[in-house]
């Protein structure tokens, strides 16, 4: 049997505790369906594991307790003031580290049970096994996909894909290996050796398989761990024999799967296609993407002409990207937004799916600068506007506004649902240079008559933006 | 496979169906606290941590106990308070002329 065995005869209140725990995890997703009820379902949530840990606690002996505070206390001071000195540009790496851990708590816990479980004592079931052997390979892939996927985000390696040749072939290997370690383990479970063997070749699968995954389809990747790191959780859950542990595992791999079909929908990319396409690793054909477009002129403008044309227009949409999260630009376009809206200029923003490093990265950007979440609409909900909006403001985003992916069927990224921008009346890119953006692609959206460049570093242009849309 | 995976099995996937519902309601701005809130929903494995650091035999150091715990309790408390925190900054169309330049 699985090693909760009742030390305590309040085993059965024990596990109605838990069920409540799972509840609560439940109401608390649900109240996310609404920023207004959001925070309530946040502690609702909180409520919930409390109660989990305050249940298990009493399955506990409390002489073994001491070095356990230890390691939750360090957990909690770490966990806190990473949490509240985290900003909000990191956000993607934050979750990234998270989801490592996670991963890799999972990991360790189904080895201690397979450890544990020792066979002289005791047999495992090859149903034990076999949960034990998937919890700690998805948990180890996990925590060290994680750690690179950190690792890329962070900047302290490079965000363009690492690629070598024979790359799937050895990942093949690797996985191959897993495999019939795996294999051996719920063959005979006794076979120590062979288990290391699968949990060390996942952790190094999970370095792997993140080297050759490019920044900006990042959001795909951190949505994947997350998904990851649920089943793993979950599955720990089924070697341990505890509900709470499968239905939050459940749940936290429904939703890291959810979004991660999202992300790729948003990209026009299969999964496949994402992890193992290394996007961005070749210059694609560039050429093609401007001989459809013609003029190949481009119009650079002053900070008075743009002040002038956002200063009297009537609807001006700002499309915030990565590059807004880099220059940490979003107090100031909220501030130039301030301005234009006491000129009674009605101010939107367009937010793409994948704009960003991950799910809902902008959205978090503009709250912190106190964008009311009202005025953030989504690609759906906005492209219809363009064609009415005086003004399209392009903020550090490049390729979810490149129209080639509409028309040019050659490019890379064509069928990718993008940010109509070059439908609206005038374009104002703000851009550090002329670099095209992460995938490589030119972007015939900068060519276009109705478009003008304002280069510089978005900051700044912004600040200046400022200044001279007051002294109209 | 025994009833007793199956049951488990059982639990598993209705969860998940369950998830699918709800998460499928979550809108998109929240994205980024719904997945630090996930964040902090896995960190139920502290519950699994606890149980195995404190019932395992010495095969599993008292260090690596202290490890795993350290990871999970990480996840619980980061991902509550940096949720909590993202979701104070949620706040609809403030009241005409109250916007007064906010600062950090």
């Amino acid at each position: 049997m699985s090693a909760v065995q009742p030390i305590v005869p309040n085993a059965l209140a024990i596990d109605v505790a838990y069920l409540v725990t799972g509840v609560c995890f439940i109401l608390g997703l649900r109240y996310l369906s609404s920023p207004k009820t959001a925070r309530a379902g946040n502690l609702i949530s909180m409520v919930g594991m409390a109660i989990a840990l305050i249940a298990t606690a009493f399955e506990l002996d409390f002489a073994q307790w001491l070095p356990l505070v230890f390691g939750l206390g360090a957990g909690a001071i770490v966990g806190i003031y990473s949490a509240r000195a985290v900003k909000m540009t990191a956000m993607p790496q934050m979750v990234a580290l998270f989801n490592g851990a996670g991963g890799g708590a999972a990991a360790l816990v189904s080895t201690a049970e397979f450890l544990k479980l020792d066979p002289s004592t005791s047999i495992l079931t090859p149903d034990q096994t076999v949960t034990i052997v998937l919890s700690s390979i998805i948990g180890a892939i996990s925590f060290c996909g994680s750690i690179i996927a950190f690792l890329k985000l962070q900047e302290l390696m490079t965000g363009r894909p690492i690629t070598y040749a024979g790359q799937q072939i050895v990942n093949g290997l690797v996985a191959l290996a897993i495999v019939v370690s795996a294999g051996c383990v719920i063959a005979n479970a006794d076979s120590v050796p062979a288990y290391f063997i699968a949990l060390g070749g996942a952790a190094l699968l999970g370095f792997l398989f993140v080297l050759p995954i490019g920044g900006a389809d990042m959001p795909v990747v951190i949505s994947l761990l997350n998904s990851f790191t649920g089943l793993a959780a979950a599955l720990t859950g089924f070697v341990l024999g505890n509900n709470v542990l499968i239905i939050a595992g459940a749940l936290v791999g429904a939703s890291g799967t959810l979004l991660t079909l999202l992300m790729s929908k948003a990209m026009n990319r299969s999964i496949t296609n994402v992890l193992f396409g290394a996007f961005g690793a070749v210059k694609t054909s560039a050429g093609d993407a401007a001989a459809a477009t013609g003029s190949g002129v481009i119009r650079e403008a002053t900070v008075d002409d743009v002040a002038t044309m956002v200063g009297y227009a009537k609807e001006v949409i700002i499309v915030p990207g990565y590059g807004m999260a880099v220059a940490q630009a979003q107090h100031s376009v909220r501030e130039l937004a301030d301005q234009l809206e006491k000129k009674g200029v009605e101010v939107k923003y367009a937010i793409h799916p994948v704009a960003g490093r991950m799910p809902g990265h902008m959205n978090v950007l503009l709250a912190e600068a106190n964008v009311p979440y009202t005025a953030l609409y989504d690609m759906d909900d906005i492209n219809p506007e363009f064609p009415r909006a005086d003004v399209a403001l392009v903020i550090g985003a490049n390729d979810v506004t490149n129209p080639a992916a509409r028309n040019v069927p050659s490019s890379p990224i064509y069928g990718m649902p993008i940010l109509d921008v070059d439908k609206a009346h005038n374009v104002v890119v703000l851009k550090r240079s002329m670099k095209p953006g992460f995938a490589g692609i030119d972007n015939p959206l900068y060519e276009n008559p109705n478009t003008v460049m304002l280069f510089g570093d978005a900051k700044s242009s912004i600040d200046k933006l400022i200044a001279a849309v007051k002294a109209l | 496979m025994s009833a007793h995976l199956l049951n488990e099995l059982t639990v598993f996937v209705l969860a998940v169906f369950v998830g699918f519902e709800v998460i499928s309601k979550v809108p998109t701005t929240l994205h980024t606290p719904l997945m630090s809130a996930t964040n902090a929903i896995h960190g139920i494995v502290l519950v699994g941590a606890l149980l195995v650091a404190v019932v395992a035999e010495p095969k599993l150091g008292a260090v690596l106990s202290v490890v795993v715990v350290f990871l999970a309790s990480l996840n619980v408390f980061g991902g509550y308070v940096v949720t909590q925190r993202m979701l104070a900054m949620f706040k609809p169309r403030a009241a005409p002329g109250a916007s007064g330049g906010v600062k950090k």
